[in-house]
């Protein structure tokens, strides 16, 4: 095996300096009833020629946007040496849904591949872990600029994950069980965090919070149930259903009951144009940064963002933590901090189970707004929402197709369909024009089987737009 | 003004630093549809007040920065490793390849399932592999971590014992474990009784696990092979025992690595273990994550697999989501699919033969150090050893000198230090795990230093006080960075430089 450097001559010497006889005896402290004596039955092992044939095997039974319109037995990309014929390209899914599509720089791809980022481990060794520490340093700014937060830990597995530990947060800084929680909240987000508060006992409660006709969180909903019991109001902007939600209001209102404001944004890229959540009143900012650092991986890894406000939240905050600090010659150097906050040192009492961060999706998310700086942000941003304005306007004169909720939105809105089968509308324009023209939501919540969601992005031409009204005016006929 | 010499010694400030208002390294499209006035749009409530303190900087900053700092860092590509628990081994680039190919990486998981065919196949492949390698029933591949796995195996040994009425609340957990596994127990509302090891032997005896079984326990969590290096002998009894009283055997395979085609966790009674992707299967650690933690399961456990699992029917896979026993979501989407996919492409590399070979090499490397280190260093357990090998600070601490201060110096011989002070039972503990993946000429060079610095330990012992002495930053005050918390870039009031 290429990656073995052992010669048979090493191992014998080897094994005599230990004075074992064998390899096998290595493994005599193994007790018989529990040493395995098969074969392990597992595929035979392939050279890299083979790999990359049987790579393509596989990569030719999924459908991205170079065999769209092709049927299902397109390219596998360049990579593998085929050729990619830009022209002939099917439009890119026009899917969010948490995890938007972004046109993301070749220098991300080229400095986050560096052997020395992603060969590396956790900086617990600083000094020879500057780059790492550095580079969260540099993330952690960035998120709390984002977010309009005091604090940024340095990165947590998901979005997903990140909201169920701002629950968990929210817990301890209020000593209250409850959450109130928007029903514009991705669905796959509420069952997380009903997971990881399925373990704490009777006490807990997650409540959803009405909405009102124009989709967004009902302030006199809202007021009607917050108590002295309540640790915090969760509510999502952009929603999963594409509506903004002014927090201020409903910030304010938890925030007479003591209870804390936890906001989540799946698209931070909406941030460019949308008021700083922390600015807005939200104690504990967290979202989904995927869109923004790389292409959408088929979910993951992405990389969770957790900010938070207040003199409090510092200790309470999960994961981990870069700071700075100086070398014994007064050099500026960065290391991990504030540890007692962590299963390694503080074990049962710990803040969070969690023992690593995205490091490397959180490297690449910071690469990428350090292009961008605050001017593309903005510019990337309003291309989102002209472009997603535009097919809006485009779709909503289709006869049959109605906004499920009036304006404002950012990049994605949902629409009623005609006939009220949105999943079969997506069936039939996938086969029979090479558009994926959203999601269907009927999948998450049978009342809006009626239901599409359409994400747009910067990656989405004018003509892949008309080409998605086109698909969808014929197939609802 | 002074310039300062630095020669490749250069030091980098954030990129922050470096920006000019009104600069950018963006390249964008120039809008092809009808512009949009935003007031109009939006109340102005929603309304950004102030944009974000982004750096403001070129693209050729941008590489330049980042790839300086890159060159800050000690990595698997640059030097040896020997990180104890983290099994850092070389990374193979076929891998990078696979996980840049667009025909995954392109994917979105709400395509309608017949666009996501090649991806869910590799999923259920990775699956009957990993079940292979375990002696499993099923294997979940959604945890994003080694510390999320354990949570989702908690989750499932509570709604196990909640399906059967039981209300079991303790965890018997021995001294020697990760502290993830006492931090999930705490998440998943049990309480974490920790479990003595025996000081002599360094493994769990099964007096110490009778004596503390009732019916209260829910589950034994155990590492095995232990962060000692030492395999759990008594591992089979020891099973038996905690199901006879009605728990369950969790098992932390952070150190699976060491037993590839000699020990199968499921079929001697291990209800649930979790993978670590990036140590065993070799998926790069990006700096501190993301790996992968899937999940394998005893049939005692399944119906409790979180949501979604891929199933195969006929030539079709599809994504189960109605499992109405199951406990739930822990994340969001499938799992950490280009990890999965990694590992996939290490597992296809190596084959059976193959993984038992790389657990034969790593535990041979790993004892070959232990033969060396005992001349050097005292090692608790010096008789055998798995994938790793423990010493202690003993013999250096009557010179005034501990562990620290013997890891810093490593780095100056160009070594990346052990684990320090853990496993915990050892006091100032140093973990060295050295991969199958290090030759053994790298090995010498290894002991070399470490001899070099004992030596150094006597005649000079401020050099190793005061290392590293060649890592671009001279130890760090970690003590400050805490008590003065500076945890973001602000712009320097006063610079020092116009």
């Amino acid at each position: 095996m290429r990656d073995l450097p052992h010669t048979e001559q090493q191992i014998s010497a080897m094994l005599q300096a230990i004075g074992v006889p064998d390899l096998e005896a290595l493994f005599d402290v193994i007790p018989e009833a529990a040493r395995f004596r098969g074969t392990l039955d597992l595929p035979p092992a392939l050279s890299e020629p083979e790999l990359r044939r049987e790579l393509q095997r596989l990569g030719r039974r999924n459908t991205v946007s170079s065999t769209l319109g092709r049927g299902a037995s397109g390219a596998t990309g360049g990579a593998l040496g085929n050729q990619r014929e830009a022209d002939d390209e099917g439009p890119l899914p026009f899917i969010g849904a948490g995890l938007p599509r972004h046109a993301i720089p070749a220098a991300v791809d080229s400095l986050a591949a560096r052997g020395e980022f992603a060969t590396a481990y956790t900086p617990y060794q600083a000094e020879v872990s500057q780059g790492t520490l550095a580079a969260i340093f540099e993330f952690q700014t960035i998120v709390c600029e984002l977010f309009g937060s005091d604090y940024a830990n340095a990165s947590m597995y998901d979005g997903a994950s990140a909201a169920a530990e701002a629950l968990l947060m929210a817990r301890r800084l209020t000593g209250r069980p409850r959450a109130l929680i928007s029903a514009g909240i991705h669905p796959e987000y509420l069952q997380t965090c009903r997971s990881y508060l399925s373990g704490l006992g009777d006490d807990v409660a997650l409540e959803s919070l009405p909405s009102n006709a124009a989709g967004a969180t009902d302030l006199d909903g809202l007021q009607a149930r917050l108590a002295r019991d309540v640790a915090c109001v969760v509510i999502q902007t952009p929603s999963f259903f594409g509506v903004l939600e002014d927090l201020i209001p409903l910030a304010k209102a938890a925030h007479d009951h003591c209870a804390l404001l936890v906001a989540l944004c799946t698209e931070p890229l909406a941030l460019g144009l949308l008021q700083a959540p922390g600015r807005a009143g939200a104690d504990i900012v967290v979202g989904e940064g995927l869109g923004l650092a790389g292409p959408p991986s088929c979910g993951g890894p992405g990389v969770g963002l957790f900010g938070a406000s207040g003199a409090k939240a510092l200790r309470q905050l999960p994961g981990r933590l870069v700071g700075e600090t100086v070398d014994v010659h007064g050099r500026t150097g960065y290391v991990l901090t504030l540890s007692t906050r962590e299963q390694h040192i503080r074990r049962a009492k710990a803040t969070s189970n969690i023992c690593t961060n995205h490091g490397l999706i959180a490297l690449r998310f910071t690469i990428h707004l350090a292009l961008l700086g605050p001017q593309g942000l903005r510019r990337l941003a309003q291309l989102n929402l002209a472009k997603a304005v535009y097919a809006q306007r485009a779709i909503a004169a289709l006869p049959g197709f109605a906004m499920r909720f009036p304006a404002p939105f950012f990049n994605e809105f949902a629409v009623r369909v005609p006939g009220g089968d949105a999943a079969a509308l997506v069936a039939y324009a996938s086969d029979q024009h090479g558009v994926v023209p959203g999601v269907a939501l009927g999948a998450f919540d049978e009342r809006e089987r009626a239901t599409l969601l359409v994400g747009i992005s910067d990656l989405h031409r004018r003509q892949d737009i008309d080409r998605l009204v086109a698909a969808l005016r014929e197939a609802s006929r | 003004m002074s310039q300062p010499l630095s020669g490749l010694l250069h030091h980098e400030r954030p990129i922050f630093a470096y920006g000019h208002p009104g600069r950018s390294g963006a390249s964008l499209p120039a809008c092809d549809v009808p512009a949009v006035d935003l007031q109009a749009l939006w109340p102005a409530a929603l309304l950004r007040d102030q944009p974000p303190a982004l750096p403001e900087v070129s693209e050729p900053q941008v590489v330049r920065h980042y790839t300086r700092l890159s060159q800050w860092n000690m990595s698997i590509d640059t030097a040896m490793y020997p990180l104890g628990s983290c099994t850092m081994k070389y990374n193979p680039r076929i891998a990078d390849l696979a996980a840049g190919l667009p025909a995954f990486a392109d994917l979105h998981p709400y395509q309608p399932e017949e666009q996501l065919q090649g991806a869910l196949l590799l999923l259920h492949e990775l699956e009957q592999m990993l079940k292979a390698l375990g002696g499993f029933s099923r294997v979940t591949l959604q945890p994003a971590a080694g510390a999320h796995g354990e949570l989702c195996g908690l989750m499932m040994i509570r709604a196990y014992h909640a399906d059967r009425g039981q209300a079991r609340r303790k965890v018997l957990i021995p001294d020697t474990a990760h502290g993830t596994n006492p931090a999930t127990c705490t998440l998943n509302g049990f309480t974490a009784l920790e479990l003595p090891t025996s000081a002599e032997r360094g493994v769990l005896e099964p007096e110490t696990v009778r004596a503390a079984l009732d019916d209260e326990v829910a589950a034994l969590m155990i590492t095995n092979p232990n962060t000692l290096g030492l395999f759990e002998t008594h591992i089979v009894e020891i099973a038996e025992m905690v199901h006879r009283a009605g728990g369950l055997v969790y098992m932390d395979g952070a150190n699976f690595n060491a037993v590839m085609g000699k020990f199968r966790p499921g079929d001697i009674g291990v209800d649930a273990m979790h993978f670590n992707l990036h140590k065993t299967f070799a998926t790069p650690h990006g700096g501190g994550g993301p790996g992968a933690g899937p999940v394998g399961v005893s049939a005692a456990l399944e119906p409790f697999l979180p949501i979604p699992t891929v199933e195969r029917v006929g030539e079709r896979l599809r994504l189960d989501y109605d499992r109405p026993r199951s406990i739930g979501r822990l994340r969001s989407f499938w799992g950490n699919f280009l990890v999965l996919l990694r590992a996939w492409v290490y597992l296809r590399e190596h084959g059976a033969e193959g993984l038992s070979r790389v657990s034969e090499l790593a535990v041979l490397n790993a004892n070959y150090l232990r033969v060396q280190l005992r001349a050097l260093l005292h090692v608790p357990h010096p008789q055998h050893c798995m994938h790793e090998v423990v010493a202690s600070d003993r013999d250096l601490r009557p010179l005034g000198l501990s562990t620290v201060d013997l890891a810093k110096r490593l780095i100056d011989y160009g070594f990346h230090p052990p684990t320090v002070y853990f496993p915990l039972v050892v006091p100032g503990a140093l973990m060295v795990e050295p991969t199958e993946t290090e030759a053994p000429e790298t090995l010498d060079a290894f002991v070399a230093a470490l001899a070099a610095i004992v030596e150094e330990a006597h005649s000079s012992p401020d050099l190793l006080r005061s290392a590293p002495h060649l890592a671009g930053v001279g130890r760090l005050d970690e003590a400050r960075a805490a008590r003065k918390p500076r945890l973001r870039y602000r712009p320097d009031p006063d610079p020092e430089t116009p």
